[in-house]
């Protein structure tokens, strides 16, 4: 299969479904996910509740709250606050949670403890990391 | 001011003074196009290489990335057409620029990362990274050049109705000519800029665009005293109607009208993400913890430019007035231009229109090196060329494609100049979403998923998008559709994406549950993991 997104550096001969098993990555996998999923559906379910409502309950959206100020236009710029906060949410949960671990996993990588001929090593280390 | 004075009476614009300021406007701009030209030929010295080229050598910062994404995003149909939508519909125009702004998360949280840690330099190398490569990679390229032929038309269209409003030149022989001026300069830029002279425009352009809304959203603020409260207040008074406050002016007048705005709202927010003239700015920065940064810096930066569009919108609407508005030249485009020379006379009026040039210049190169890396990359070099070209060669075949697709943007213009703007938007989120995010989301996060669950998804949801907006009332059928005279709409809606998007999700999972072929595990191993660690990612280019 001559893939062209394989650039030609030190990760050609890496036994990445070992890496895939390993529990350091399964800790990394989970905890991106376990963010992501549930943050996308939430905004999502966010913003398409915001639209049915600008859709369908004017009347709701129209009622006045100070001077020319209407629930539609107080829930507008919540989108906008919402989103700046997931935001800001997001880079600081990478940060602290996702970043340290893959700079972990890329560095026991490039240093060659998953190349398909250490397989020994490898599967030693894999074990060790599983332990609790 | 005379504006708070009149009301809503009479108009405070005297448009014929426009044309007076015609050679300001055209030095302002002949000014930005020389500056600009200088950092583009000073940028372009050390391109040599394909990764020079198509990703500006990945060594912008996040930062900048994040600036040019900005100047990429706020496309001239976002600064005027936002702007003129709140003015004359009000509450409604707004609810464009959220859908516009949300969408952002789905890209920061789903895509940027992800995909600057799995390809090289297009959309193409991450959906083909553990799929069959041809197959997968010629789909690919082939949404991309749609999704960019569409964007490109309304570009150069709009052009041609700015041109008539800000030039005061309203022959077609005329505007035939600025546009293959725009068209000319754009080339040059692409040409010989690359990627690097593309993002140091979009930078620039950023800058004034951002700069320049702030100005105006200040000078409007300080003439309400800065209470949001009475600058509504005097809009509606202007509008002699409370209901501009309150959604539902544009697209509560029927149930088909509702659905189309949901509709409408579903291309928004699932669409920015699977641009690809917008994922192609994620490999221009060295690492996936730049590419979070520009996203976080476009969030940001988007956010507050379309909260300087409610303030200018609703501006527009008091002290330019809705009628005075849709009677000049350009119609619901001139509200922001039209307030700049009310609030500061022709030099505001002339740095505006100049930055509003500006923008179709910088998206329109952004487009065009797209679809020519494209071209270049997935079908000439991986596909024609079966992987034995030199990186050399295709850079010469990509720059020839940038010659083809400036003339093809040309002709398309001055074609398309007049015709509905913003359905040609519409028609490229809505092709964007349906036939690039569900192959995008499933080749990132579903383990099973196979080469015929993307061929399916990709190829039914152009489809899909394609057919259902030339069966829309905004084809045929309706008073302001492209057809005239003939009534072949049978789809309501002029957004497909309601039923294209669901649809080619669809198609991704049922082509991959009944395909027997099963993807190589080591393959999909290899993605995963590269994707969240960024192991063996492209660095940055050393010179």
């Amino acid at each position: 299969m001559g893939n062209e997104a394989q650039p030609a550096d030190a990760t050609q001969s890496v036994d990445f479904q070992q890496v895939q098993q390993t529990e350091q990555f399964r800790e990394l996998r989970r905890r991106h996910r376990s963010f992501v999923f549930p943050m996308a559906v939430a905004f999502l379910l966010w913003y398409f509740g915001y639209v049915l409502l600008a859709d369908y309950a004017v009347g709701f959206m129209s009622t006045k709250l100070w001077g020319n100020i209407n629930v539609g236009l107080v829930l507008g710029l919540l989108q906008f606050a919402t989103t700046f906060g997931i935001t800001a949410w997001y880079v600081s949960y990478s940060n602290r949670r996702l970043d340290p671990i893959a700079a972990e996993i890329r560095g026991e990588i490039e240093g060659h403890e998953f190349d398909a001929g250490s397989r020994a090593v490898a599967a030693g280390r894999a074990a060790k990391g599983a332990q609790p | 001011m005379s504006g708070l004075a009149i009301g809503g009476a009479a108009p405070m614009v005297n448009v014929g003074a426009l044309k007076d300021t015609t050679l300001l406007n055209m030095g302002i701009f002949a000014l930005f196009v020389l500056v600009t030209m200088v950092i583009v030929f000073r940028a372009s010295r050390n391109n040599k290489t394909a990764a020079d080229y198509y990703a500006a050598g990945r060594s912008f910062t996040g930062s900048q990335n994040g600036t040019a994404i900005a100047g990429d995003y706020l496309s001239a149909a976002s600064f005027l057409g936002i702007t003129g939508a709140i003015a004359i519909n009000g509450y409604d125009g707004f609810l464009y620029s959220i859908g516009f702004l949300v969408a952002w998360l789905v890209a920061l949280l789903l895509v940027a990362e992800l995909l600057r840690n799995t390809g090289k330099f297009t959309m193409a190398d991450v959906l083909s990274f553990r799929l069959r490569q041809r197959p997968v990679r010629i789909a690919a390229a082939l949404s991309t050049l749609a999704v960019c032929f569409f964007y490109l038309l309304a570009q150069m269209a709009g052009a041609g109705s700015l041109i008539s409003l800000l030039l005061g030149i309203s022959d077609w022989g005329g505007q035939a000519l600025v546009i293959i001026v725009v068209g000319a300069l754009m080339i040059m830029y692409v040409l010989i800029g690359g990627m690097k002279g593309t993002t140091w425009v979009q930078i620039i352009k950023a800058v004034l665009l951002i700069c320049g809304a702030a100005v105006m959203t200040l000078w409007v603020l300080s003439i309400y005293g800065f209470n949001l409260s009475n600058l509504l207040g005097s809009a509606a008074e202007a509008a002699n109607n409370p209901n501009v406050l309150n959604p539902g002016l544009q697209y509560g007048k029927s149930e088909t009208s509702k659905l189309d705005f949901m509709s409408l709202g579903l291309a928004l927010v699932l669409g920015t993400a699977a641009l690809p003239h917008v994922l192609m700015r994620f490999y221009t920065v060295p690492t996936a913890k730049e590419a979070r940064k520009s996203v976080v810096w476009s969030i940001w930066l988007i956010g507050l430019f379309y909260l300087f569009t409610l303030v200018l919108g609703y501006g527009a609407a008091a002290l330019v007035g809705a009628d005075t508005i849709k009677a000049a030249p350009g119609g619901v485009n001139s509200a922001a231009p039209l307030l700049a020379f009310h609030l500061g006379g022709p030099l505001l009026l002339g740095f505006i229109s100049a930055v509003a040039f500006a923008t179709i210049l910088a998206v329109v190169a952004g487009l065009t090196i797209t679809a020519a890396a494209s071209f270049a990359h997935d079908i000439y070099a991986n596909v024609l060329a079966k992987d034995k070209a030199d990186a050399g060669t295709e850079v010469k075949v990509a720059r020839r494609t940038v010659v083809v697709i400036g003339i093809l943007a040309i002709l398309g213009g001055i074609f398309a100049n007049g015709q509905n703007v913003a359905f040609l938007v519409a028609l490229a989120f809505a092709v964007a979403a349906s036939a690039n995010l569900p192959t995008i989301v499933y080749s990132l996060f579903w383990r099973k998923f196979t080469t015929r669950g993307a061929v399916w998804s990709m190829y039914g949801g152009l489809a899909a998008a394609i057919i259902l907006i030339a069966l829309s009332p905004v084809v045929s059928g309706a008073k302001t559709s492209m057809i005239q005279g003939a009534n072949f709409a049978i789809f309501p809606l002029s957004n497909p994406g309601i039923v294209s998007i669901p649809l080619a999700f669809f198609l991704g999972w049922l082509g991959t549950v009944l395909d027997k072929r099963r993807e190589d595990p080591a393959k999909q191993a290899e993605m995963e993991v590269r994707s969240l660690t960024g192991v063996g990612a492209e660095k940055a280019v050393e010179h």
